[in-house]
């Protein structure tokens, strides 16, 4: 699971505070503990983020999150000194939209 | 074939692209790398139409993954299409020869 082929892009990002997006357009932050090629992976410490237009961002705490690579459209690494400096009771947008994927 | 366009991509890393997602989320930055899935990492984010998507606020860098990609817009300046152009008839000659199909 944590012997990647690919560019270390995530390598990088390896116990840092990280930003999923997922596919149906959730927002999950946490530290990044392993990862593999598929993408699937591990977060510890981990909070949902629900942004909402009528009220500010709520977190939900989660503890340690596995995440399916297949549902995973983004990781960020998250800038702990300008997140700390967010008021997230401000912040106030729709949700993500789903990734829209068409099968053939 | 399947590598065309990764050598593309390989070409460009350093440059600046702004990659759309499925989702209608657009993010600009800078190439930093991409793999044979054409997942790529942009460093020096930037969402655009940030107030709309405050999703990535404290996020500087950044890994996409291939299979959420719509549009990779690229530097027009960047792009020999005639060399383009050549290495994608080479890659259909070759295919073509894989299948046993005729040439006229």
């Amino acid at each position: 699971l944590f012997s990647p082929v690919m560019s270390d892009s995530l390598e990088s990002m390896m116990d840092c505070v990280v930003s999923v997006v997922t596919n149906d357009g959730r927002n999950i932050v946490g530290v990044l503990k392993g990862f593999d090629q598929t993408v699937n992976v591990i977060m510890d410490d981990s909070h949902m983020r629900v942004y909402s237009k009528a009220t500010g961002v709520e977190k939900i705490s989660l503890g340690l999150y596995i995440v399916r690579g297949d549902n995973i459209a983004v990781i960020g690494e998250v800038d702990e000194e300008l997140d700390a400096r967010i008021d997230f009771a401000e912040v106030k947008a729709d949700p993500l939209k789903a990734i829209v994927q068409h099968v053939f | 074939g399947p590598m065309l366009f990764y050598s593309l991509f390989k070409t460009l890393v350093g440059k600046e692209v702004v990659v759309e997602l499925k989702n209608d989320l657009a993010v600009r930055g800078q190439l930093h790398s991409v793999d044979q899935y054409l997942n790529v990492k942009l460093n020096n984010i930037h969402v655009v139409d940030e107030e709309r998507y405050p999703h990535m606020l404290s996020v500087k860098n950044c890994f996409i993954r291939g299979s959420v990609v719509r549009y990779i817009i690229l530097p027009a300046t960047e792009i020999d299409t005639e060399v383009l152009q050549e290495a994608t008839r080479r890659e259909a000659r070759g295919q073509n020869e894989q299948t046993g199909s005729i040439a006229t």
